[in-house]
């Protein structure tokens, strides 16, 4: 089980928080105007990278509130986290 | 190839055992093929042997980064069944199982396919009306399926408790009894056995490093061993389908979540079939060997780390609890974790890629074994003919532009 620091409420167990997947998939703006394409990337394709992976966590059963982990696949280690709308730090790009 | 018999066991016991062929060779690669594929898997062997078999190529290899079997298809659970809802999805599942039912002569190998019943348990009235479904629909596309009462259940399989103060008490269940399991190993081995036999390269400890394309058509695979070139290269590389398409340029609508499961100490028979249970969310049956296999469910989150969650075990192991409250004391022996890709819609993608002569088969997510030998067979014919099978027509790459999806994450009768 992964020990997640939220960055309101510290480190807490992973059976607090809801994965929300890969992060900085942003919607299509002018959707009527967007093609099939574009709607099958926002939609359905992921990175699902093997090493630094940047992802959206929620603290379901805490604060309640989302923000952005990078964790490494293959280990499992949390590199960095940061807040909703930030970028990556430097150290983990 | 040497043929297995009850004769070829006697000659050989004579001689003490001394003189079995190899089952496969351990060739270096050659440097070229017709075809190149990526992952020594059931699935990827399955495809090599149908390839050699079926429509007379022989010029192929079959390249693994470990040993063959040794990822997913030694892992899972074993579970065969072909109850999905929708008609595409029956229609390759029951494929499947067709194959199956011959697949021990066909091989001249023992995969040691046992029909003993996959019974689905109902927990309360949504899940019976589902299963009705689900049974109605199964017949309709000729895959069996039938409704048991708690009682008739319970005679199925003894250890199951139908107690009503349960808080899951058992309504009923749906029996597919040409469902049951298969020896995973042996699936893959007598793949390879069958295929080496017919002139297959099954080229092992040899990872792909990169796929080379000139002009939007695939030349080759670059590799641990060197370049090797082939006219058409398929990838069958399950939780690893993402990071090897990625070589090639393309990205893929697939997440790679571990999945667990774990076996207890051996015992005497107690337990005759296979149950699932989706709403605690549960399988298990017993192996001939005679240890409990357990599947539990997937983590949350994308990773490749082969482990996977200890409250994930613990909420498996509860739900067994109350259903077979017989094996509160059994100890559990191992536990272990595969990586497996999972589609949006929870069905497989089998068939072609926006590049030319490059294929894919993946995205089976947590349940891909039993459609080993299905998944094979079609998908060797989508790299023999370079176009589909009818069977694996829909279950393009390009559903998810089109939104043709075959949405079985909610339909396919078991939790994800």
């Amino acid at each position: 089980m992964l020990l997640i620091p939220c960055p309101y409420c510290g480190e807490r167990a992973e059976i607090e928080f809801r994965s929300g997947g890969e992060a900085h998939i942003a919607r299509p703006a002018a959707p009527e105007s967007r093609s099939d394409a574009a709607w099958r990337d926002y939609l359905f394709i992921r990175t699902s990278p093997k090493g630094v992976h940047f992802e959206r966590w929620n603290h379901a059963h805490g604060c309640q509130r989302w923000f952005n982990v990078a964790r490494d696949t293959v280990t499992d280690e949390i590199l960095a986290v940061y807040r909703m709308g930030d970028t990556p730090p430097e150290t983990v790009r | 190839m040497q043929r297995y018999s009850i004769f070829s066991l006697a000659r050989n016991a004579f001689t003490g055992h001394k003189n079995w062929q190899e089952q496969w060779r351990s060739p270096e690669p050659q440097p070229a093929y017709d075809i190149v594929i990526i992952g020594a898997g059931g699935h990827g062997l399955g495809t090599a042997y149908y390839l050699a078999a079926r429509h007379g190529i022989r010029n192929v290899a079959v390249l693994e980064k470990g040993w063959l079997g040794g990822g997913n298809t030694g892992r899972n659970t074993t579970i065969i069944r072909s109850n999905y809802l929708y008609d595409e999805s029956a229609r390759l599942y029951d494929h499947s199982v067709k194959l199956w039912e011959g697949l021990s002569q066909e091989l001249n190998y023992n995969v040691m396919f046992s029909q003993r019943g996959v019974m689905m348990l109902a927990h309360n009235v949504h899940d019976v009306q589902v299963l009705k479904r689900h049974i109605y629909a199964h017949r309709l596309n000729g895959v069996d399926n039938e409704w048991l009462t708690p009682q008739q259940a319970k005679t199925f399989c003894p250890p199951l408790s139908i107690d009503k103060k349960a808080r899951y008490p058992v309504m009923g269940a749906a029996l597919q009894r040409r469902g049951g399991t298969a020896r995973h190993d042996a699936v893959a081995w007598g793949y390879a056995r069958g295929a080496d036999a017919r002139g297959v390269d099954i080229i092992q400890n040899c990872a792909v490093t990169g796929i080379r394309t000139e002009r939007g058509r695939v030349v080759g695979v670059e590799t641990t061993k060197g370049f090797i070139r082939a006219k058409k290269v398929g990838v069958v590389t399950a939780g690893h389908t993402s990071h090897v398409m990625a070589m090639a340029g393309l990205r893929m609508p697939l997440e790679s979540v571990p999945l667990q499961a774990l076996v207890s100490e051996p015992v005497k028979p107690v337990f005759p079939c296979v149950v699932m249970s989706n709403t605690v969310h549960a399988y298990i049956s017993q192996s001939d060997k005679g240890e409990l296999v357990i599947g539990a469910g997937t983590d949350q989150y994308v990773s490749y780390s082969q482990r996977g969650g200890m409250q994930i075990l613990e909420h498996t192991l509860e739900a067994i609890l109350e259903l077979f409250p017989i094996f509160s004391r059994m100890s559990m022996l191992r536990q272990w974790g595969g990586i497996v890709d999972v589609t949006p819609d929870r069905s497989p993608i089998i068939g072609k890629t926006p590049i030319d002569g490059l294929y894919v088969n993946c995205g089976w997510g947590t349940g891909g074994f039993k459609a080993t030998p299905g998944s094979a067979h079609t998908f060797a014919h989508t790299l023999a003919n370079g176009e589909p099978h009818p069977i694996n027509a829909p279950f393009t790459l390009d559903r998810f532009e089109t939104g043709r999806l075959i949405d079985e994450a909610a339909a396919a009768a078991v939790a994800h």
